[in-house]
């Protein structure tokens, strides 16, 4: 009997950072022959995703998936990091799925695969020629992750590895509420004191006032902290935490944050959740757009005096980003801060943009809140490729503004 | 300085690797010009604690980048990407005659990098550094299964790699230290070998009966991979080092069972008594203990004990028997084996009996007895217990630092080339011969 054929997958890093890029090569495979790359996650909630590319193997039997262009599949083109971000529910799922990693202090696993010829469906059917397991961790080793129950602040800790002291950042999510600290745990894996916030619980949305204390105090519990260097703490928000970030930037006399980012942001404050249903499809956008008359219902901008950093998507389907980014800069400008305004703008880009590579959902269940308890599928918006393009683009225009403005010597500038 | 102003971001990629990948270190600091000293600190399994450093200088933009830049003095110089790993040596205090060996393969490795203040060679610990972070190096990727074999009486694990499979297997052999040593086995299934790491010297069964095993345990072993469902039974090759070596080459040259389709042998000789037992074997060296030498820091010197290589083919491996392509490396400062002499032997035998088209000797200057795994810290001596003697003494390996670590780095690569060219089917078109390596 002739030796083993089969091919040689090789993955690198074998247990990466989810913000790391991959590097996936095939080897002895019969010359110009077409191969499906294929990648399977089993999440958390017990549902399956996957993402495949269409390769055809060069003349040494070789396929490089950062140098070769898929023909097909769930993405198309030269694309280094596709096996991730393409991924989809696979046939069959429940509706409305959204990715996201709950534990930190676990990786993601993901089996890369090769399978012979172009396949597009039934996978787990077949045998494929050969595959590897891939960990992808939101937590770098060293990292602390701490609970914090205190002055009524509910939250998680995440600490680099180190002597310290390092900066420090609140990271606040949106509206749907609960505990989420992957970003947080990322954000710590890169050097920041990250504080993972829950503010929001829907069920408690009557008191639409979001206590600002209770903001402030969740800032001075990082300002303090014994590893945290006291003026260089920063707020980070997403959605609903956009607007507790300027709202705390422009009011707040005790908290100075050193910078803010804000992600898919309003600088409107909400006063009711009702809905505009386009094909069963929750979309918020539309009845935002009429508050931008009215100057008492917004924040009031122009008394930021930090940098501050706007990301949104042209097609956010839940907050008319676009819009508020313009009228931001307006007042701004008109108060004279425009100089610490950065903003940057994705075509085809959603409302959820997360750290790269995260599959990408035009709409997903959301507990609508004052809704009573009912779930909705709602609409955030953005084309998959663009919309993982921006993530990447984001995150390293983020990571590049908060080492600026939070880690560099000299006193922060405000343009990217 | 004010503090707050001289934050300094120290950035290690990958954070989790495999033992043999290398990692990118970059140090940031606002200021060029600065001296600053990068440091790993690594505590092992035995509790001792292993250092490493190396002294640099900012540039331009006020960074280092440990790829890239010399370092100009520590534990290392130069420009040595990997140096903080393969110059790591016991702390100050320590005892001597320690050897970095990892038992528990399945958690990684920890090191912590640092990054210190000024070019410093001591008291790391009662310092605070400027910045520090943790590494993970594995030697199991992620989805290799690690299953313990105990049937027909072996002593053995067997590392898995993921995957469908059907995969090529190896039989895993160390030396005359005994026990069962997985760490290189899992490494090579983490690279899509099944490999089997056996212990044949100190296996359940001598400890029981106080015998040594019979060359049947070997056979069993491989029987064992043969005989899996995920493993390629025409495609089983053999490795081993030091000792292993010689049972390597009694199985290749003479079993009837054995059908090896490679072997690789490290820092051995095929110097034996060829009818003989491992007991026939072990007292064969023993015979001549009075060659024995002493160095002047009381360092035992084992080379001689089989020295002269001898002309008597009942006391070598007929190595014209040799079907199969044949690895050899030795390090040219090996001070326990005469790896070297033996392997110009060898290769006279097989030019004489027109089979040395199988043979490829690496062979390394200044690299001593024990060639492992890249990365893993050089140590010239230490404390070894004899299982013919059963006592402890200080043995030399032998090797200077730099080249010896060097010596496993090129090795490593190439035995996987090897193996791959020889248990995988098809070469690829341009791939040069090996036997011109």
């Amino acid at each position: 009997m002739s030796p083993p054929t089969s091919p040689i997958l090789s993955v690198q890093p074998t247990r990466g950072l989810v913000d790391e890029k991959l590097k996936v090569v095939v080897e002895s495979l019969p010359p110009g022959s077409p191969v499906t790359l294929h990648s399977l996650h089993h999440s958390e909630d017990e549902d399956y995703w996957e993402a495949f590319g269409h390769y055809v193997s060069d003349f040494r039997g070789m396929v490089s998936v950062s140098e070769d262009l898929s023909f097909g599949g769930t993405y198309t083109g030269k694309e280094d990091m596709g096996l991730l971000w393409s991924m989809r529910p696979v046939p069959g799922s429940r509706k409305g799925l959204r990715l996201r990693k709950m534990n930190v202090c676990s990786p993601m696993l993901h089996n890369i695969s090769v399978y012979s010829g172009h396949v597009s469906e039934g996978f787990r059917e077949q045998t494929p020629l050969t595959s590897v397991l891939v960990e992808r961790w939101y937590m770098a080793p060293g990292v602390k992750r701490i609970d914090i129950m205190e002055k009524g602040v509910r939250g998680t800790l995440f600490i680099p590895p180190g002597p310290g002291p390092f900066p420090g950042l609140l990271d606040m999510w949106g509206g749907g509420g609960g505990l989420i600290e992957y970003r947080s745990a990322l954000l710590a894996s890169h050097g920041y004191v990250s504080l993972a916030m829950d503010y929001f619980n829907s069920q408690e949305l009557e008191s639409a006032d979001l206590e600002f204390k209770y903001f402030e105090t969740a800032f001075n519990i990082i300002k303090e902290h014994p590893q945290v260097i006291p003026d260089r703490v920063g707020m980070f928000g997403l959605s609903l935490g956009s607007l507790v970030t300027m709202h705390v930037a422009a009011e707040s006399t005790i908290v100075k944050p050193r910078c803010c980012i804000c992600v898919s942001g309003s600088h409107f404050y909400p006063n009711t959740f009702f809905c505009i249903a386009e094909n069963n499809h929750h979309v918020w956008r539309d009845m935002w757009i009429h508050l931008l008359d009215d100057p008492s219902k917004k924040v009031d901008v122009g008394k930021i005096n930090c940098p501050i950093l706007l990301v949104n998507g042209k097609d956010d389907q839940n907050v008319p980003a676009d819009e508020c980014a313009e009228d931001i800069a307006l007042l701004m400008n008109a108060a004279g801060n425009g100089h610490l305004l950065s903003r940057v703008l994705y075509p085809d880009t959603g409302h959820l943009i997360e750290p790269p590579y995260s599959p990408h959902f035009r709409a997903s269940n959301f507990k609508a809140a004052g809704v009573a308890t009912k779930t909705v599928m709602l609409l955030w918006g953005g084309q998959t490729k663009p919309h993982s393009d921006a993530q990447e683009d984001a995150w390293r225009k983020i990571l590049s503004f908060l080492q600026h403005n939070l880690y560099s010597s000299t006193p922060p500038r405000a343009k990217l | 300085m004010d503090r707050k102003q001289c934050i300094v971001k120290l950035f290690v990629q990958p954070s989790r690797g495999l033992v043999d990948e290398n990692f990118i270190i970059l140090v940031q600091k606002d200021l060029p010009g600065y001296q600053l000293t990068v440091h790993a600190l690594h505590k092992c399994e035995d509790g001792h604690s292993w250092e490493a450093f190396g002294h640099y200088i900012s540039n331009a933009i006020g960074t280092v980048n440990v790829s890239e830049d010399p370092s100009l003095g520590g534990t290392y110089s130069g420009v040595e990407q990997m140096g903080l790993l393969w110059s790591l040596r016991p702390v100050p205090g320590s005892k001597p005659g320690l050897r970095l060996r990892k038992m528990n393969v399945q958690i990684p490795m920890e090191v912590t990098i640092s990054v210190y203040q000024g070019h410093q060679t001591e008291g790391f610990m009662d310092q605070v550094p400027l910045a520090s972070v943790v590494v993970e190096r594995w030697y199991m990727a992620p989805g290799v299964s690690r299953i313990p074999i105990t049937e027909d009486g072996l002593t053995a694990t067997l590392f898995l790699p993921p995957g469908p499979g059907p995969f090529p297997g190896l039989l895993d052999l160390w030396g005359g230290g005994g026990q069962l040593v997985e760490y290189r086995a899992s490494l090579l299934a983490s690279h899509g070998i099944a490999s089997l790491a056996l212990d044949y010297l100190t296996p359940k069964i001598t400890m029981e009966t106080r015998k040594m095993v019979d060359l049947q345990y070997f056979e069993k072993a491989y029987k064992i991979l043969e005989q899996h469902p995920q493993v390629h039974g025409s495609s089983i090759g053999m490795l081993g080092l030091s000792l292993g070596t010689s049972i390597t080459l009694k199985m290749a040259a003479y079993s009837e069972v054995m059908k090896l389709r490679c072997a690789v042998c490290i820092s051995g000789s095929h110097v034996q008594p060829v009818d003989g037992s491992m007991e026939d074997i072990l007292k064969h060296f023993n015979k001549n203990a009075d060659r024995t030498r002493v160095s002047e820091e009381n360092e035992f010197i084992w080379r001689d004990l089989l020295l002269p290589v001898p002309s008597d083919l009942a006391f070598k491996v007929d190595m014209g028997r040799l079907k199969c392509p044949l690895l050899v490396v030795v390090g040219e400062d090996d001070q326990n084996w005469p790896a070297s002499e033996s392997a110009m032997d060898m290769k006279e035998m097989m030019e004489q009996a027109g089979n040395s088209h199988l043979l490829t000797v690496l062979s390394y200057p200044n690299a001593g007895h024990l060639i492992e795994p890249p990365y893993t810290p050089h140590a010239r001596a230490s404390l070894f217990r004899s299982m013919a003697t059963r006592e402890k003494m200080m043995a030399l390996w032998g090797g200077e630092t730099a080249a010896h670590s060097l010596a496993q780095e090129d090795a490593w690569r190439k035995l996987l080339v090897f193996l791959r060219e020889n248990l995988y089917s098809g070469t690829n078109p341009g791939t040069p011969s090996l036997s011109h390596l």
